[in-house]
């Protein structure tokens, strides 16, 4: 009995906690008060948009199915959401089952990591500028390979097939998920089970699949889902890099909500609710995948192949893979920033010129309140996350409180049900309460968007707070309050400014709620970078993408400077022994 | 029954099992050790002591400090000062810091507190380490510090879990001494659990198994 984590010596005051009646109470409120406010706007956003969706004696369906454009809207969001979640997860296990534990493994963890803060509509704007026509890879290759003196006639960005879609998407997920996947394999003992594969004679590619990934999986499932979710239903990527005739249905679905005759959105209801259908019959048939390949998988490790042979290949297109994605991230953000000071440039010259900060000065007004908004709602969003994250957390804690694998769940529920699906709703809910329209209301419905994803990145570090120190600060007298924050607060600040780091990304890279609950009339970064999409102007769409880029980048190098600054005489703060 | 702490029947039991059984009275100034091998119940009974008993254990019995029954006490109130196997040190405070946090509100204004602290170091061969980092301090050092921040909160009892087991031998016997002589300094009752015979003999008190035997040394 003298491990501690049987005996519960290391445990933060029970009996004390619990005596504390008045503010053990109001944080017993938290956890609950959390669910509700994520839950209430997802189930409220449903309902909003079922009743339109069936009135008038099901108007709205009946225009929905008389629309030509229906199968090929329907297949199109099917298609590039199936097909980017496969090859995005394929990939992220291929990079993990090469390389996890090398040298290699932590450089293409270095390059991918940053790249996750990066706005989806930023990202689809780079890779658009990369591979249009006009866009740089022509440019470069031009006119010495191509042959080509202006740009050519090419359907390659919104291409009807959905391809430049389906590559953006796979882009972003990528890091998403591998990031998730890295949070998950200390917990499995990784290097040990693999190590043992080897000793065994089993290739990494073998040992991989056989001893880890199914725990591994179990892990990602609710991530993977989540991106098949928001692949299937993006708006803001698929405006950029989409079909447009017909376009995606949730694209199409914000289309007609933006239009102003209340038909249409009648319309719009019954596409959001065949949307969530075809999100179900997603997930639905990607779990069936999964026990398919369970037991497949189970059935081919009894046989036990070492399958040595595959690492070589798998390791050349692993690093191939991780070197496109980056690459072209990194180039079409690049891409971006260099268009925004672009003097004349001229098809098919590589680069500008002149260079010229004519664009930043003359759109500085706008740019600047654009910002301030921006910053503003996203600023409200995440602190409004903190403080119920760390009062779930402290309460879980405290009052010794077990979350539950439902409430997890629920936690995931915003991401996990379409956003098209319930943002109408709420939108035509929120317009007799005349609060539609106002910033205050985007920061809230980002609120619901944000929170998940501060919980996920909180939540590991303050559970695994050393909890022996609040026991030896009770037996020196101090408070539960005191110990909050005084040494639980302080001592996790660094991961603290990172989950704040990632609420603010979330927020700022945040299109379809801003846009529908927003009515138009509250304009980020995000939204004003999209609309100006669809026009000519590259170096207006280069300046706004930049700093939709420059802003989640800030925030993360504050959350890995600060912690430096504040602890630069404390070794072990630093993770220094 | 001044500077007195007093087990009265203590039991812990999980269930079918009982872990615990006790009836000890340490007095002021007195190290009494609770001895047995890994597993036997030990930091079972100082989690009762200390108040922070995981919801799986049943306690029976009362545990009185200087004739009061603290039983249902939490943590904070029991005035039971708790040396870990390992210092515990606040990592993101100074050493001065770390005591400070220890200091009662009753040593009032800064220059007072600061004055305290610096006699504490000075008494314990740290003079002028206040404003160090605690991770650049040996190991030796470290423990000090723990005992010193422990000792300031002015508790009315010591309970010491093996806190010399992680030392280098060289350093244990030292840093054991310094232990008891603080405590017999302060004239609390001082209750020691270990599985080294060494510790036990070294504490000069009674001796008990978990489950209340005598054990000869």
């Amino acid at each position: 009995m003298d491990d501690p984590h049987r005996t519960g010596l290391d445990r933060p005051l029970r009996g004390g906690a619990v005596r504390q009646a008045g503010r053990g109470s109001l944080l017993r409120l938290a956890p609950p008060l959390t669910l509700a406010l994520m839950i209430l706007p997802v189930l409220a956003g449903l309902a909003g948009t079922v009743i339109p969706a069936f009135r008038n004696a099901g108007a709205g369906v009946a225009s929905l199915f008389a629309w030509p454009g229906l199968p090929r809207a329907a297949a199109l969001s099917l298609g590039t959401g199936l097909a980017s979640t496969l090859i995005a997860l394929a990939l992220t296990l291929l990079i993990l089952a090469a390389f996890a534990g090398t040298p290699t493994f932590a450089r293409i963890r270095r390059s991918l990591a940053p790249l996750l803060s990066v706005p989806h509509a930023a990202a689809a704007l780079g890779l658009a500028f990369l591979i249009a026509p006009s866009g740089w890879i022509a440019r470069l290759l031009s006119p010495e390979v191509t042959g080509w003196q202006s740009p050519p006639d090419l359907l390659i960005l919104n291409d009807p097939w959905g391809l430049s879609l389906t590559l953006g998407l796979i882009t972003k997920e990528l890091p998403f998920l591998l990031l998730m996947a890295l949070a998950a394999l200390p917990q499995l003992d990784a290097d040990r089970r693999l190590t043992t594969a080897a000793s065994l004679g089993y290739g990494r590619i073998a040992g991989f699949t056989f001893t880890l990934l199914p725990d591994l999986y179990r892990q990602l499932r609710l991530p993977t889902y989540a991106v098949l979710a928001y692949g299937m239903t993006t708006v803001d990527m698929a405006l950029i890099l989409g079909p447009t005739l017909p376009p995606t249905l949730a694209t199409q679905i914000t289309l007609w909500m933006g239009e102003a005759s209340l038909t249409m959105r009648d319309t719009a209801a019954a596409a959001a609710l065949l949307q969530l259908a075809l999100a179900i019959s997603a997930i639905t048939i990607w779990r069936i995948t999964e026990i398919l390949v369970q037991n497949l998988l189970v059935r081919a490790a009894f046989q036990a192949p070492r399958l040595p042979n595959l690492d070589r290949p798998a390791a050349a297109a692993a690093r191939a893979a991780s070197l496109v994605i980056t690459g072209s991230l990194t180039l079409g953000l690049a891409g971006l920033a260099l268009w925004s000071v672009a003097g004349l440039w001229q098809f098919p010259d590589a680069v500008p010129q002149s260079l010229t900060l004519r664009t930043w000065v003359s759109a500085a007004p706008a740019l600047g309140q654009t910002t301030a908004t921006t910053l503003a709602i996203a600023a409200t969003a995440t602190l409004a996350a903190l403080i119920l994250t760390l009062a779930c957390l402290q309460a879980e804690a405290t009052l010794n409180l077990t979350p539950t694998t439902r409430a997890l769940t629920l936690l995931y529920l915003p991401l996990l049900i379409p956003q098209i699906a319930f943002l109408p709703g709420l939108q035509m809910l929120t317009l007799p309460l005349g609060i539609d329209g106002t910033p205050a209301a985007v920061a809230a419905i980002h609120l619901v968007f944000v929170l998940p994803y501060v919980f996920l990145s909180l939540s590991g570090p303050f559970r695994a707070w050393d909890s022996r120190i609040a026991t030896a600060a009770a037996t020196l007298g101090a408070s539960e309050t005191r110990i909050f924050w005084r040494l639980r607060l302080p001592m996790l600040a660094g991961p603290l400014l990172t989950s704040a780091a990632v609420g603010m990304a979330v927020s700022i890279g945040q299109y379809l709620p801003t846009l529908l609950i927003g009515g138009g009339r509250v304009e980020t970064l995000t939204t004003e970078a999209v609309a100006l999409s669809s026009g000519g102007n590259r170096r207006l769409i280069g300046a706004y993408a930049a700093l939709q880029l420059l802003l989640p980048a800030l925030a993360f190098g504050l959350a890995i400077a600060a912690p430096l600054l504040l602890w630069r005489n404390r070794r072990l703060m630093r993770g220094l022994a | 029954m001044t500077g007195t702490l007093t087990l009265d029947h203590l039991t812990i039991t999980l269930g079918p099992r009982r872990l615990v059984a006790l009836t000890l009275s340490i007095k002021a100034g007195e190290v009494a050790t609770i001895m047995g091998p890994s597993g036997s119940g030990k930091s079972t009974a100082l989690a009762a002591i200390t108040g922070t008993l995981a919801a799986e254990f049943t306690r029976t019995g009362r545990i009185l400090l200087n004739g009061k029954d603290i039983s249902e006490e939490p943590t904070r109130r029991r005035g039971i000062g708790l040396m870990f196997q390992d210092p515990v040190l606040f990592p993101h405070l100074s050493v001065g810091g770390n005591l400070a946090f220890a200091l009662p509100t009753h040593v009032r204004g800064r220059a007072a507190r600061q004055a305290r602290i610096e006699e504490a170091l000075a008494s314990a061969g740290l003079k002028g380490h206040a404003d160090r980092d605690p991770a650049t301090l040996s190991g030796g050092q470290k423990a000090r510090v723990a005992l010193l921040r422990t000792l300031l909160a002015e508790p009315s009892a010591l309970l010491l879990d093996e806190p010399f087991s992680r030392l280098d031998a060289d350093l244990r016997a030292q840093i054991r001494a310094f232990t008891f002589d603080r405590a017999r300094q302060a004239g609390i009752p001082t209750l020691l659990v270990t599985h080294d015979a060494e510790d036990a003999r070294a504490a000069g008190g009674p001796v008990l198994s978990p489950l209340g035997e005598t054990l000869p040394l």
